[in-house]
């Protein structure tokens, strides 16, 4: 399956009365993107507005990022299932919007929706403080329940983030890039000295406001699987939880998989990249086991020599991370785990809920008990109500002048477990 | 049914309890996973992951977890898993905070979502 992906450079966002796209510059029809959004009964009100690098100015309670993209050749549309009609993706042509997001914000449960800072110390764990932001703040319909809640804002981000996806169908790419996974038979012959290596990605899929959707359906409800990479770079997996701020994968890093991303860039030199295997992490224990049993067999009957494994979210997760591993090591195949630590603020604590002797190569993508500093900024996009309850703050958080002492748990995607955020030895 | 359900979220209790058989336990979220780890030394199986969901366990007060009716030689998983989880609940230690009853219902939600979702998976399967 081959994708070629082109890359639409956007310079800067505007709101205006028209939406389109003219020399990097997006103009976007505030009313346009109010009707969309409004067409959901369940959804009151909503503001619109845009946080740029660099700008004074706080986005909270985070609930999605997702990056516009449109499909231009070949079958299917992005988010399929979802969005589009279900289709094979993965193949063909698509545009994606570079150097800005749709951000979507509102009070699901207060006390797990993130912070973007634009600048400051906040700025410097949070990926996505580099992105031109276009913020929607969703106000739901009196009374709505949180599960409702989140799934109108969830698809009012998708619709957006189509919208604005769909401007950029006639507009000529600044780079592309093209990703090609060959069948199992042909990437034998092709790289028969290099080690064949296949992604396990986890996702989390313990229940509402913790799922994960592929292809439209609720991973907790799927057997693990193969899916080509480029299919997720068409949307085929997208997010639809409201799980803690700084390890959570919004819908963009999905589009982005940072891991497949890498892989691809090996293919062929050091590695073979075989494919993506996804599998779940659901709270009925006997799941768990049925699930990583599952990958195992698909690693074994792939004939890899190596997989690397990334899991969403801390504690029930880190079990499943632990099973996949295991079983997988024992069929002979190495394991690298990348995954980020709660090993308290001090940094001496054990760093997962769950741990076993085969896990013996793991990456790190940061300590989320690491506390933070954040200072006042000039504008909040959103509230700050909710500062003093988000995983990771405390009742002291929110000082009065404004700024903000908490664990950088608070960061959408300041430890992202797939490798998305900004802290690196590299 | 093949289950029993341990909790001290007065949500689940109230929700649950007309169709399942819970325990409800008048305390805290240790509390809870210490119910849980006992039943299980006396030969019964946990069922659900005491860590299920987001919330850390120093944030949310409520806990519920599912627990095999049938007993059984003691279960070294199901009592490593507790307590794994039950030192993983006590390094976190416990964050002032002054929630108000919108956030405590929040978090009765968000449990009683998570049991739901290991019933729904228990409900549809045979295994005894």
């Amino acid at each position: 399956m081959k994708l070629e992906l082109g890359f639409i450079k956007i310079e800067d966002v505007v709101l205006g009365s028209e939406s389109k796209i003219v020399d990097g510059v997006l103009t976007v029809d505030c009313e346009a993107v109010k009707k969309l959004v409004l067409e959901n009964d369940k959804i009151k009100d909503v503001q619109i507005d845009v946080a740029k690098p660099g700008e004074s100015t706080r986005i909270t309670p985070v609930k999605d990022v997702i990056q516009p993209r449109v499909k231009v050749e070949g079958p299917g549309g992005i988010f399929p299932g979802v969005i589009a009609p279900v289709d094979t993706v993965g193949s063909g042509k698509t545009y994606a919007l570079e150097g800005m997001a749709v951000v979507t914000a509102g009070k699901i449960v207060g006390f797990q929706e993130g912070i973007i800072d634009m600048s400051g110390e906040g700025a410097k764990y949070c990926p996505f403080s580099k992105l031109i932001n276009l913020v929607l703040v969703i106000e739901p319909i009196e009374g709505l329940k949180q599960h409702d809640y989140e799934e109108a804002v969830r698809i009012a981000g998708l619709k957006v983030a189509c919208y604005i996806g769909e401007l950029a169908r006639t507009l000529t790419p600044y780079r592309t890039k093209a990703y090609e996974t060959p069948t199992l038979t042909e990437g034998l012959k092709l790289y028969p000295d290099l080690p064949r290596v296949a992604y396990v990605k986890m996702l989390q899929s313990q229940g509402l406001l913790h799922d994960t959707y592929v292809y439209g359906v609720d991973a907790k409800k799927t057997l693990s699987t193969f899916i080509y990479p480029t299919e997720l770079f068409d949307g085929a997996i997208l997010s639809g939880n409201c799980v803690s701020a700084c390890d959570k994968n919004p819908t963009i890093v999905h589009e982005n998989d940072p891991v497949s991303t890498e892989l691809f860039e090996q293919h062929g030199k050091t590695i073979n990249f075989v494919g993506v295997i996804i599998t779940n992490e659901n709270v009925y224990l006997a799941d768990k086991k049925r699930s990583s049993d599952w990958s195992a067999k698909m690693a074994e009957y792939f004939g890899v020599d190596a997989v690397v494994i990334t899991e969403e979210g801390f504690g029930n997760p880190d079990t499943d991370l632990m099973m996949n591993c295991t079983k997988i090591e024992a069929k002979g195949i190495k394991t690298v785990l990348v995954t980020d630590e709660y090993c308290g603020q001090d940094g001496k604590s054990q760093s997962l809920a769950d741990s076993n002797p085969a896990a013996d190569a793991c990456v790190t993508a940061g300590n989320a008990n690491q506390v933070v500093v954040l200072p006042a900024m000039d504008k909040v996009i959103g509230t700050l109500d909710y500062v003093n309850k988000i995983a990771g703050g405390n009742e002291n958080s929110l000082r009065p002048d404004g700024s903000i002492e908490a664990e950088i748990q608070v960061i959408t995607g300041a430890t992202s477990e797939v490798g998305y955020g900004l802290l690196s030895a590299r | 049914m093949k289950y029993f359900l341990i909790s001290n979220n007065p949500l689940a209790r109230d929700t649950l309890s007309a169709e399942h058989e819970l325990v409800f336990v008048d305390g805290s979220f240790l509390d809870v996973l210490y119910e849980a780890r006992d039943r299980c030394h006396i030969g019964h199986m946990l069922l659900s992951h005491p860590l299920s969901g987001s919330v850390k366990p120093n944030e949310t007060l409520y806990k519920t977890v599912m627990i095999s009716k049938k007993t059984g030689p003691t279960d070294l998983d199901s009592v490593l898993l507790l307590e794994k989880a039950i030192e993983t609940a006590k390094k976190f230690g416990r964050v002032r905070r002054n929630w108000q009853q919108r956030e405590l219902d929040d978090f009765q939600v968000v449990d009683l979502t998570l049991i739901q979702s290991a019933i729904e998976s228990c409900n549809e399967s045979y295994e005894t």
